[in-house]
């Protein structure tokens, strides 16, 4: 993840609380899907930005993921997204995804 | 009015494993956080010399001694085959090695900013005399060269920034202040660096088509770099000096950017500047990036790979007014994405390839070759970014199957049909769209393929002045070999203006 990004998740967290951010990645590989969504929970892999070794432990979702797919209008969904659901490679980006959620997520929901 | 046409393209690489070393952004980065690291003390085993640079498949593509089809024989990844008999010098331009660029960037040098060592000045003279685009009037700016202390004196005491050539200090650049930053000796060897390959790919692009430096009217520059100073940061004029060096006397010129989108934006510029008679020759140039060369080294280096981003590129392409034979620049297909457009993957291939083919009536399908991001897959696969042409390719065949001009089960043969296999280097502007426009003049010229679309994509928000992406898009398609200036409304358009009428009222019919 980049490190402006980093920066503004941390910076987000502090001023509202983790409980209340949930991060939707939009990521078009389930590897670098997979490294935004540890950096966001167990800390930077790299070790190179603000959030080295700062376990926020936030919830993240990738935008293919069912729980937030069903949160959203299909319509407006199908407008956005649809087309990208075609391209990716949807499964290995949510089995990724929810595996470093499992681990790493404070909240168990 | 008559459509511009493509006249020629020429295309450039330079290998320059020390810039990769001492210039690239990544590991100048390192050096300043983790001076120590593992990743510094490994890279210099990684770097490729010169034969395997030139052996290398995608690099030979994009010289253009093998075609893009070629290219996808070879099986992935490409950094371990080889092309047999690979030459340096290609079709459409050529490989030039670092010693030989240090001489040219001292040869574009006015201001006597690029100081080289004496001995390798000779050594780099008689390299140069055998070149083939090299004149005497060119070399003689090499002058005698100065001695080494002369060099570390500038170095240590005056900032300059240190030319390496195999590991030696072989020169400097100077600063052009004591401390203006737009003009330090770093940004000044960014700048010289993007003047001298520009005016590589000039000279190649005139060698290459046969076509003469004093008929060029106008030179639009559209790389990514800035030169000014600190009172007009970006003032230009890159454009200019670039026909400086290669002698179009009788041409001015400026500089346009958007990022990597820049390329093609110039395009669609100098077709419009050519249509509407103001000239009749305008080229677009654009030159190399050190800051990017190595910019995915640590995955490279992780993986046990060599450096692939170790060599600078360079294109630049002849837009004329419609002689009835080149490819003509279809201006009246051109995609935009706009500042209302939206951010959605959706929405962003919606405003550059399907609007743009609506004005036309034509379908997804009509278009033979997309020219998208051209980038080497082996470079950005192992880096954990994919391969982005062919997800390029993926998202314009899906949105033809929501549009219903696609089966869902033809979505990977539209991208084995309609695609081609990355070739270009990850030099921001250099991949996007624009590698592939010597192919298509080619191919069109030969009548194996009617039309195809150059896309160009580019990253404002990384500037921080707006959040917004950017992109443009121009069809290129076939000379019909009618030439039909000012004789007001060309065929195609009252085509188009019938079926438009015809569409209108039956809309009407339907309403009532």
């Amino acid at each position: 993840m980049d490190l402006e990004n980093q920066k503004r998740v941390k910076d987000l967290t502090e001023k509202y609380g983790a409980e209340n951010v949930v991060v939707i990645l939009g990521a078009a590989e389930a590897e670098a899907a997979g490294l935004a969504a540890e950096t966001v929970t167990a800390g930077d892999p790299t070790f190179a930005g603000p959030l080295a070794g700062v376990q926020l432990g936030l919830r993240v979702y990738h935008a293919v993921e069912p729980e937030f797919k069903n949160e959203v209008d299909p319509e407006v969904y199908d407008e956005q997204i649809g087309m990208m659901e075609m391209v990716l490679d949807v499964d290995e980006i949510i089995s990724e995804v929810s595996e470093i959620r499992e681990e790493y997520c404070k909240f168990n929901d | 009015m008559s459509f511009a046409v493509v006249k020629g393209a020429g295309y450039i690489l330079v290998h320059a494993p020390d810039m990769v070393i001492h210039n690239g952004t990544t590991q100048t980065s390192e050096r300043i956080i983790n001076p120590d690291s593992e990743y510094l003390k490994e890279l210099p085993k990684h770097l490729r010399n010169f034969d395997e640079v030139v052996s290398y498949a995608p690099n030979q593509t994009y010289i253009g001694n093998i075609s893009p089809d070629d290219l996808s024989k070879y099986e992935m990844p490409w950094y371990d085959k080889k092309v047999e008999g690979a030459d340096r010098f290609g079709k459409f331009g050529e490989i030039m090695p670092q010693d030989e660029f240090i001489g040219l960037m001292k040869i574009s040098d006015t201001f006597d900013l690029v100081k080289l060592e004496k001995e390798f000045t000779n050594i780099v003279k008689e390299k140069l005399e055998k070149h083939p685009l090299m004149n005497d009037n060119l070399i003689s700016k090499l002058k005698e060269g100065e001695e080494i202390s002369e060099i570390e004196k500038l170095i240590n005491q005056q900032h300059a920034e240190p030319i390496y050539n195999e590991g030696k200090l072989v020169g400097c650049v100077k600063r052009a202040h004591d401390i203006d930053i737009n003009l330090n000796a770093h940004t000044l060897f960014e700048n010289l660096v993007v003047k001298a390959s520009g005016a590589l790919a000039l000279l190649n692009l005139l060698a290459k088509n046969n076509f003469k430096a004093e008929d060029i009217d106008y030179v639009i520059e559209c790389s990514e770099e800035a030169c000014g100073d600190m009172n007009q940061r970006g003032g230009g004029n890159f454009a200019k000096a670039i026909a400086e060096v290669v002698g179009c006397i009788n041409a001015t010129g400026s500089d346009t950017r958007g990022f990597c989108a820049g390329p093609t934006h110039a395009l669609i510029e100098a077709a419009a500047l050519v249509q509407a008679g103001v000239y009749e020759n305008v080229v677009i140039v654009g030159g190399g990036a050190t800051a990017k060369l190595g910019m995915n080294g640590k995955d490279h280096v992780k993986k046990g790979m060599p450096i692939l981003e170790d060599v600078l590129g360079g294109f630049a392409v002849l837009v004329s007014k419609n002689d009835g034979v080149n490819p003509v620049l279809r201006t009246d297909l051109v995609g935009r994405h706009t500042v209302g457009t939206g951010s959605s993957p959706q929405a962003v291939i919606t405003s550059l390839i399907t609007t743009p083919l609506d004005k036309g009536n034509l379908k997804i399908t009509d278009i033979d070759k997309y020219s998208v991001e051209m980038q080497n897959p082996d470079v950005t696969k192992p880096a954990g970014a994919g391969d982005v042409p062919t997800s390029n390719y993926k998202m314009i065949a899906a949105l033809g199957v929501k549009r219903k001009e696609l089966d869902r089960k033809d979505l990977m043969n539209f991208v084995k049909e309609h695609g081609m296999p990355g070739w270009a280097p990850t030099q921001g502007h250099i991949p996007s769209g624009v590698p592939y426009i010597g192919f298509a003049r080619e191919e069109m010229l030969d009548g194996k393929i009617n039309r195809a679309m150059i896309v160009g994509k580019g990253s404002l928000f990384l500037g921080r002045m707006t959040n917004l992406f950017d992109g443009v898009s121009i069809v290129i398609e076939r000379n019909s070999g009618k030439v039909d200036s000012n004789k007001g409304v060309s065929e195609e358009e009252v085509k188009k203006l019938v079926a438009e009428a015809m569409r209108e009222f039956a809309s009407h019919l339907l309403k009532d």
